[in-house]
């Protein structure tokens, strides 16, 4: 190719496309490189017929491509027409291996060993990275595929499955799933056991082995490819089986090295971090631009405009507004002051700390996620022990907080450029104090994910949010009167530790006087009876342990251990008995909790003769609940199966106040002692499934429930990532007939979830799929349904901190 | 900020008010204390007693001041009792527990005992009124039969099942089916006929009473099981290896048989009673409605 293109785009997803439209639009020389010989890989890869959504629903699309909620043939089938129509340059099959050269002259290496010349690049790749190929003799017949899109496709054929990971497990299911088909399917795994692969795929894996619809190879590896066969390293030797067709689902290479490759620096070493980049999406390397997934935004149509953008930026158009900018501007609406949208957030961004190093472009997406307020002097902004993970950060004005519930007067004040409301961020839990204004206050107000996106992004913004909550927690905490300036010292020593699940902070009968503040997580305190480990107490976020050491004799009394992984500050003893001799409220109340404590270890020693089996009970259950998640949930339900009889009158009371659909399963889950945990969300501090929401709907809600708002896109990100699987992907039935008229007429299905096929019925083919799960019966008078329903008592829902003490086993034996 | 439980003075556990009460496991018989037990015997006993004290000429009957009070109380808690079966199905929000309408049900219930067989004044014969009375004590006796089983089967139903669900039970049947079918091929006819017979014996087999009693016995699994089992033991065979096979797959089969048996005896003794209890409570709602009617007209 002589000429250089003035843009070359590389990946052809929504954001490809779309710049690849403006730059056909503008007329300007272009070339729009795909890997595959299709449009948009990734929304290729979605099953047939998914519906594919168009979210934020208030943000105005603007591209030259069409694109509404819809089916994914019909999304793609849009696409590839206007692409066609509007002149857009495509190259198919274009594998980009390397970006060499400066702005103005850039050679992009394909692995064809063609090579584009560019005077700029577009990367929109997207994050999905390239599937791992086989790098054995063979590995690149045409008969190796790395993906498989319709399992049904393929009769009568000897099919190898590599890979022992969920992708390759389900593959296999899924070839294998209809005897008619008449594949023989072979899975192979190096290693003698399915450990990265969830555990109900495992299971099915197993059974069909069993039934031998699967032949399953452990310890074997592939050695060579040929035609119509495969060579195998087994621990027995070399062998050869037939194979028509390699299914290879060895795992994925994330893009971020062959950025990085390419000159482009990202903001931090964090697995999350984004590429660096200017607010014309431009990297730090000159003229390669960076937007789409790839430079943090997940959804379609966000990804379509910044294609628009880009495009319009590298053609001069250096005015153009961002297509969010009526979104920000309603955002600064109500303050006073009548500023523009950039110069409100120049002032944002100089005025609260740990906004500073944000660039222009990542406080514009920043503002999107986030709220201003303004208050008046005195107003209440949260109350003590309502719920909330978001954290504000004052740009002008300052708040106070309130340090006793009943003297409203004790305060301590928090000045401009600071922010409040951290330590539920960190623990996942409820507010600890009240905070009012002191003055006429400015505050911006950022929600729990766009904190952490934040943190992984800017790392001074994270050491000053852990500083500044290491610091509040400890004042908290331990009250008093205590001043930050007290605390400076203990500050100075105050180290921050992850702990692993199991592992101790603790061990009794070391010597040490160190005091643990639990930051997050959840521990357990044990002591050994006999050769034993008795369950004491479980110790929530937001408390601390060790002080019995440190006002004793130094010698530890008990074992603490982390339920879950947590994380905990470590403070050194010698300097806090220092504050304690200077507080002598401080070192009373601390002397309290110490013989409260003391008379619980008392209590379980005297139990230890007279009820040892009682108490190695109840410490077996305790630790049971607390292998099945119970250490990091904050709400559970519980079922004592002394008293269910089976009705299932939960799971209808569930599904009949919440559309029809039960979000809880009462027979599945494990047992112990006749104490059950069904399949049912607990509420975690940290949800898992909060951890990868593209459009952000998992909040916490008023009563500290997790619940998923209507702007759910179906991607199912967040079933897949919940650990207790208590997320369904359902499509939501309509309103049944009353239960009067079926009382007395028999219409409809009556109480209860409707079965399957009645739903199938009344449902048309494209509603989408909606991720549901418990929301604790939120805004239902009266709560949760599951516990109103029980006719015998077998249901409740507890936080583990009440259910799990030793005081529970107190009021029972008496 | 910081989190709940966060500070000195509670934070040991002892030294905190006791465990909320929804903290706790507490039966719907243990409700308050057995708060609607006191009141059904503070009632029955108010009954018993003013019937003692209270003269009534003739003799005690329906038709006294006092009858027709008993009688109504009766009648307004009979309908009362059967507005649980409309409770249970409404999900209406509200600060309403079924727990606690379950335990007032059952002490209620049972208080009707007195005042029905009070009302009566113990002048039963063959008519409508003894009639209603009777269905009453049958409705009562079935309730009483329900308490019994739901304080004792819980228990066994809970460690039948072991933390497998009613589905995976049945799909643990069908999936020795399947192997059983596979391993059984190179067998001659006759063999292969008794693993069909063992194949085809589902959990559903029997009728009600083997269903209730959980007696199954000779079953096609049973058959099959001691068939193979003669056959491996004179050792010598060249099938013995799939006889072997055969015999644990049968054992399987028939461990797993009566596990899901036994999860559904349980499960129909938890309901059975209700086929009984509730049809009569309508027979009850009728022959009492009968029995107003009559009583009126003849007045």
């Amino acid at each position: 190719m002589a000429d250089a293109y003035r843009i070359a785009i590389i990946g052809s997803g929504p954001a490809g496309i779309s710049a690849a439209g403006r730059a056909a639009q503008l007329g300007i020389p272009h070339i729009l490189l795909e890997k595959t010989d299709h449009l948009s890989d990734t929304i290729y890869k979605y099953q047939k017929g998914k519906h594919v959504m168009a979210t934020p629903s208030q943000l105005v699309l603007r591209s030259d491509m069409d694109f509404e909620a819809g089916k994914r043939e019909a999304v793609l089938g849009t696409w590839d027409e206007q692409t066609a129509s509007q002149g857009v340059n495509v190259r198919l099959n274009s594998e980009v291996v390397a970006i060499e050269g400066e702005m103005g002259n850039f050679r992009i290496a394909l692995t064809d060993g063609a090579t584009v010349r560019a005077e700029n690049v577009v990367l929109a790749i997207g994050t999905q990275g390239n599937p791992n190929t086989l790098r054995i003799p063979g590995g690149d017949l045409p008969h190796v595929q790395y993906q498989l899109d319709d399992p049904e496709e393929y009769v009568d054929e000897h099919i190898t499955v590599i890979g022992s990971g969920d992708a390759g497990i389900e593959n296999a299911l899924g070839l294998a799933a209809d005897a008619e088909q008449g594949n023989t399917v072979t899975i192979l795994n190096r290693s003698a056991e399915f450990a990265r692969a969830k555990d109900a795929n495992v299971k099915l894996l197993t059974a069909a082995g069993e039934q031998g619809r699967i032949a399953i190879m452990t310890e074997t590896s592939p050695a060579e490819l040929l035609p119509g066969e495969i060579v195998l390293d087994t621990r027995d030797g070399r062998t050869k089986i037939r194979c028509d067709r390699v299914i290879a689902r060895i795992g994925s290479a994330p893009p971020r090295k062959f950025v990085e490759a390419c000159g482009v620096a990202f903001t931090s070493e964090d697995r999350e971090a984004f590429p660096k980049l200017s607010s014309a999406f431009e990297s730090t390397k000159n003229g390669i631009f960076v937007i789409g997934a790839l430079a943090g935004y997940p959804l379609i149509k966000h990804c379509m405009n910044q294609g628009y953008d880009v495009v319009e930026f590298i053609n001069g158009n250096t005015d153009l507004k961002p297509a969010d900018e009526p979104l920000l501007e309603a955002k600064f609406k109500g303050l006073p002051g009548g500023q523009t949208v950039d110069q409100w957030l120049d002032f944002l961004r100089s005025r609260v700390a740990i906004l500073h190093e944000l660039s222009p472009l990542q406080m514009r997406e920043f503002l999107l996620d986030s709220d201003v307020h303004f208050y008046r002097k005195g107003k209440t902004i949260f109350e003590k022990n309502e719920p909330g993970s978001s954290i504000f950060g004052i740009a002008q004005g300052s708040v106070l907080v309130e340090l006793s519930e009943s003297d409203k007067s004790l305060t301590q004040e928090i000045e401009e450029g600071s922010i409040f409301g951290e330590v539920g961020l960190v623990s996942g839990r409820r507010r600890g104090a009240t905070i009012r204004t002191a003055e006429d206050t400015i505050v911006v107000e950022i929600p729990r994910m766009a904190t952490l996106k934040l943190m992984a992004s800017v790392p001074a913004a994270r050491r000053a949010v852990t500083h500044i909550s290491t610091e509040r927690q400890l004042l908290q905490m331990f009250g008093a009167g205590l001043k930050s300036e007290e605390l400076v010292d203990v500050m100075k020593t105050a180290e921050i530790v992850t702990v692993k699940a199991g592992e101790s902070i603790i061990e009794e009968g070391d010597e040490g006087i160190d005091l643990f503040v639990i930051r997050s997580g959840s521990m357990v305190v044990e002591k050994m009876i006999g050769r034993k480990p008795a369950f004491l107490s479980y110790v929530p976020a937001g408390s601390y342990v060790g002080e019995m050491a440190l006002l004793g004799d130094g010698k530890r009394t008990s074992t603490v251990r982390a339920a879950i992984k947590s994380e905990v500050v470590r403070i050194d003893g010698n300097v806090f008995r220092d504050v304690l001799a200077r507080k002598p409220g401080l070192l009373a109340s601390a002397s309290e909790k110490m013989t409260t404590q003391q008379r619980r270890d008392q209590f379980v020693e005297a139990k230890k003769d007279s009820f040892s089996g009682v108490v190695d009970m109840y410490s077996s259950v305790a630790s049971f609940l607390v292998e099945n998640g119970i250490g990091e949930a904050t709400d559970v339900l519980l079922i004592d199966e002394n008293l269910c009889v089976g009705c299932d009158n939960c799971e209808k009371a569930c599904a009949d106040s919440h559309d029809g659909l039960s979000r809880l399963d009462r027979e599945a889950g494990r047992t112990y002692a006749h104490l059950h945990v069904p399949t049912s969300c607990r509420h975690c501090e940290h949800p898992h499934c909060m951890a990868d929401c593209p459009p952000n709907a998992i909040h916490r809600g008023d009563d500290g429930e997790v619940f998923i708002d209507e702007t759910c896109i179906g991607c199912g990100n967040c079933q897949r990532n919940c650990p207790y699987g208590v997320i369904r992907m359902e499509k939501v039935p309509p309103p049944k007939p009353s239960l009067l008229s079926w009382l007395f007429f028999g219409s409809g299905p009556g109480p209860g979830e409707p079965d399957h096929d009645w739903i199938v019925e009344r449902v048309s083919d494209d509603t989408p799929k909606v991720a549901i799960k418990c929301d604790m019966c939120a805004g239902i008078e009266g709560g949760p349904a599951c516990v109103r329903a029980c006719p015998t008592g077998a249901a409740i829902r507890v936080a583990p901190e009440e259910f799990l003490s030793v005081a529970q086993l107190e009021t029972e034996r008496g | 900020m910081a989190t709940r439980g966060a500070k000195f003075s509670d934070g040991g556990e002892i030294g905190r008010p006791p465990i909320p009460a929804d903290a706790q496991h507490e039966g719907f018989l243990r409700y308050r204390s057995g708060y609607w037990g006191k009141m059904a015997l503070g009632i029955s006993i108010t009954m018993i007693v003013a019937y003692l004290l209270v003269d009534v000429e003739p003799r005690h009957n329906g038709g006294s001041w006092f009858g027709y009070t008993l009688g109504t109380i009766g009648v307004g808690l009979i309908v009362w009792l059967t507005m649980l079966g409309v409770r249970k199905r409404a999900m209406t929000p509200g600060r309403w527990s079924l727990k606690a309408w379950t335990s007032a049900h059952v002490y209620l219930g049972l208080s009707l005992v007195v005042i029905g067989t009070l009302h009566t004044g113990f002048q039963l014969g063959w008519n409508v009124h003894t009639l209603a009375w009777v269905l009453m004590m049958i409705v009562i006796a079935t309730g009483i039969f329900g308490i019994s089983v739901y304080g004792i089967l819980p228990r066994q139903l809970s460690a039948n099942r072991d933390e497998a669900t009613e589905v995976q039970m049945l799909e643990t049947v069908a999936d020795i089916d399947r192997q059983l079918f596979d391993t059984a091929q190179p067998l001659d006819a006759g063999g292969a006929a008794i693993v069909q017979e063992a194949i085809d014996e589902t959990a559903f087999d029997g009728g009600l009473r083997q269903r209730l009693s959980g007696r199954y016995r000779g079953g096609g699994t049973t058959r099959a099981l001691a068939d193979f089992r003669s056959r491996s033991s004179s050792g010598d065979h060249p099938l013995d290896e799939l006889y072997d096979r055969l015999e644990a797959l049968l054992a399987r089969k028939q461990a797993a048989l009566s596990r899901i048996r036994r999860h559904l005896r349980i499960k129909a003794m938890l309901q059975i009673w209700l086929y009984v209890h509730v049809p009569l409570t309508f027979a009850l709602l009728a022959a009492l409605s009968a029995h107003i009617v009559s009583v009126f007209f003849y007045w």
